[in-house]
Parts: structure tokens; sequence; C-alpha cells
């Protein structure tokens, strides 16, 4: 009588096995690479309605971010500018161009102008802006150097992970006050000696401010 | 075993093609998993709302509305931003005449926050030492910039420099939108002191001070 199952079958249990093992390891690498904001929010750059370049504003002219984003300091939320504050200068420089054909429109009639939201935190994480610019942690810590962006895109990730590294050691990213606006800023040019003087300052700054290292549930989840 | 890792290797190739790696740029959307508690039914700061004719979330407020606000301590007592008083107009109450001076107590602290503040909204035309010389008119863009240490604007009270700040003039756009009035009095004393670092003379400083210099 033949055998019912050929030799070969031996083996089937063992390559059954070895492809489950490589499938599973490979879908949990790929979730693990993909199921996260580091790959879905971090190089999300939209099409804005007006292409206004942050690198030449911000960057090039050296405007300060305050000069647009003026409620940053005060307020939870950081405003975008209403049209009234582009004419500022817009009313001389540039001033029949037609890519700021809607800024002007928004400025004589009222009529919104319809930017994209880049950075958006879920609704159930609370964040406020005023707190973090005013204890020194600068705009660049999560929104990047935006003063060379001609277009924003998402630079961080803002997950939880992402505020509670610098939560559950502020000193590392803490600056001194004045050069929260200043994107480019370091300590040093030499990284070793920016590092130390980061540690040094960064201990003194926490203590002098008195900068909470808040890592409980309530202090986001309100 | 052949073909199972043939087609195993095209899927991973043909997903990593798609997806791509973390950080490429892209034009669309983050996708939410589960956007239910990310965006929640409430009213947020400059999103489009259907409730409102216009459109907008945040409205302007109706005419005549007055802010629930702290008030602001003056030389003359503390002040309301509903008050008709020089600190909120720049006038002196009740005529259209400027008041000569700051109705703040010009502090170091104020004076530090006017120097952070014109930093902020003056030096890209005015420049940092006030001299007309800002981004805007090296690069040739704003051809005419007011010197703030003309003779003109030297003499000018306090109360014309707040109105100017306030509502503009010629071809410079109103401030007072933007720069609250607490902040706009903090910047004309610090003008002062950027007048008086050009204009002062050594004699003016209190008699120990002089005897260092020596």
């Amino acid at each position: 009588m033949p055998a019912i199952f050929p030799k070969w079958t031996n083996q089937l249990p063992f390559l059954i096995a070895a492809g489950l093992v490589l499938a599973g390891g490979v879908v949990t690498a790929g979730v693990t690479y993909y199921f996260t904001p580091k790959y879905s929010r971090v190089g999300y750059q939209p099409i804005q309605p007006v292409p206004f370049s942050h690198a030449v504003h911000a960057g090039q002219l050296g405007i300060d971010c305050r000069y647009c984003h003026t409620t940053v300091e005060k307020s939870w939320f950081s405003n975008i500018p209403s049209a009234s504050t582009c004419m500022n200068c817009h009313n001389q420089v540039l001033k029949d161009d037609a890519r700021l054909a809607l800024v002007r429109d928004s400025a004589t009639n009222g009529v919104p102008i319809y930017w994209v939201q880049i950075h958006r935190l879920p609704d159930y994480a609370y964040f406020n802006h005023s707190v973090h610019v005013r204890r020194g942690i600068s705009c660049v810590e999560c929104h990047g150097r935006v003063d060379q962006m001609d277009e924003v895109r998402h630079a961080q990730p803002l997950t939880m992970a992402f505020c509670l590294d610098c939560h559950r050691d502020p000193a590392a990213f803490i600056r001194p006050e004045s050069k929260v606006t200043d994107l480019g800023w370091q300590w040093s040019t030499n990284a070793d000696v920016a590092a130390e003087m980061q540690t040094t300052n960064g201990v003194k700054f926490v203590h002098d401010w008195r900068v909470q290292s808040l890592d409980n549930c309530s202090a986001c989840h309100r | 075993m052949r073909y199972f890792l043939l087609i195993f290797l095209t899927v991973v190739a043909v997903v990593f093609g798609i997806a791509g790696r973390r950080g490429h740029l892209s034009r669309k959307p983050p996708i939410l998993i589960i956007p239910d508690l990310n965006h929640q039914f409430k009213l947020r700061p400059e999103q489009p709302n259907g409730f409102f004719a216009n459109g907008l979330s945040s409205q302007l407020p109706p005419p005549g509305t007055i802010p629930r606000s702290q008030p602001m301590p003056t030389l003359n007592g503390p002040v309301y931003p509903y008050e008709d008083s020089p600190a909120n107009t720049g006038r002196t109450t009740g005529t259209t005449n400027f008041v000569d001076t700051n109705p703040l107590p010009v502090t170091p602290a104020l004076l530090r926050q006017g120097r952070e503040q014109f930093e902020i909204y003056c030096t890209p035309c005015h420049g940092a030492l006030g001299d007309g010389n800002g981004i805007m008119k090296k690069l040739g863009v704003m051809p005419a910039v007011a010197n703030l240490h003309d003779k003109r604007i030297v003499e000018m009270t306090d109360g014309e420099i707040f109105n100017t700040v306030t509502h503009g003039k010629n071809l410079m756009g109103a401030y007072g939108p933007t720069v609250p009035v607490k902040e706009r009095w903090a910047i004309i004393a610090y003008v002062r002191a950027l007048q008086l670092s050009w204009l002062g003379s050594t004699n003016n400083l209190p008699p120990n001070l002089q005897a260092a210099l020596k």
C-alpha cells in the first residue's frame, strides 16, 4: 500500500510555522512602522489657498513669529493672522500681485481665507501655547524649522510619547525666553559645549521659573 | 515554498512602494483610524461653522460690546478698556488734544516689555535702532519709512504717537487691532528711550553716573 502522504509533507508543519513566523513578523514590523503619526502625520504638506512662504517672511526678512501669531503668548491658541496684518506691508509691497488677490479681498470685504490646518492635536488633548512659549519652550520643538520652509509641513509626530519626552525632562529642551522665536538659535556652534550648557542652564531655568514636570493624565486630558 | 516567498516579497514590495517611507511629503490629510474622539463636535477657533450666516466660528463682537477685563493701572488710577481716558485714546478726556506724556508709570519692566514688543512689531520697517533702516528699507521694497529720531517725531507728544500706532498713518497700518493698549504705551516708552540714546547728553545723567564716566 502506497503512503497516503508523500514524503515531502513531513516538512509541511515546519514550513507552515516558518511561513507564519515570517508573515507575522513582517506584518508586525509594518504596523509598527506605518500605524503611527510618525508616518501618518509627519510630512503632511497641504496646498494652501495663498502661497505664503515662511522661509521668506520669517527666515529671509527675520520677522518675529509673534508679528502675525499675536495671541501665542496670551492664549492656548495660536492665531492665524487676519488679512489686515498682511496688508500692513502688502499695501505697498507686491500690492498688485495676483498671488495676493485672496488677501486683498479678505482685507477689504472680510471674506475669510480658508487656510488648511496642518498641526491639529486630537480634541481630547489639551495644549496651551502661552504656557509653553512663556516658559522657554521654542516654537521649533514642535513645529520644526518653519523659518526654512517655503510651504509648511508637519515636522514632528506630536504623539503622546513626543509630549512626554519633554514633560519628563524639560531641562533638556528649555531655552532663554528671549530666544523662543529664534528658531535657529543654539547655545553654541560646538555640539558638546551646547549640550553641556543646555544641561546646566536647563536645570537652572526649570528651577528658577518653577517649571513643573507634569506627566499625570489630567495635565493634558482634562 | 518558492511561490510563497515570491508572492510574499512582491506583496511587501508593493506595500512599501505605495506607502513609502516615514516623513515623505504628502498633500493628503492624515488618515485617522478612529476619528470619533479626535474631532469632537465642539466650537474651535478659526474653523468654518455653519451655525452663523457668514460661516465663521470666530464672530466679530456686536458694536458697543465691552470686553470682560481687568483695569489697567495708570498714573491716574485704574482704567477700564471702555473708559474715555487718555490711557485708551491718547487724548485728554473730552477734547481732541493729545496727551503730552505716557499715562503709564514708566518702569524698567515696562521698558523691557516695550523693547520686546518694539522688536516684534516695529523693527521690520523702522529698524532695531528706530532709524527707519529696517529690512524692508534695506531690500528697497518700502521706500518711505519714518526715522523715529526725526525732529518731527521727537517733538511729537506721546499721545500723538499712540494715535499713530493705534490707527496707522499714511502707509503705516493700524496696530491697534494686534497690539494691546498696555503694550502700545510700553513701545512708546521704549521709543523715547531710543531717542534719548541718540539725543541725550551726559549732562542729563545723575551726578554719580556722570562721575563714573570721567
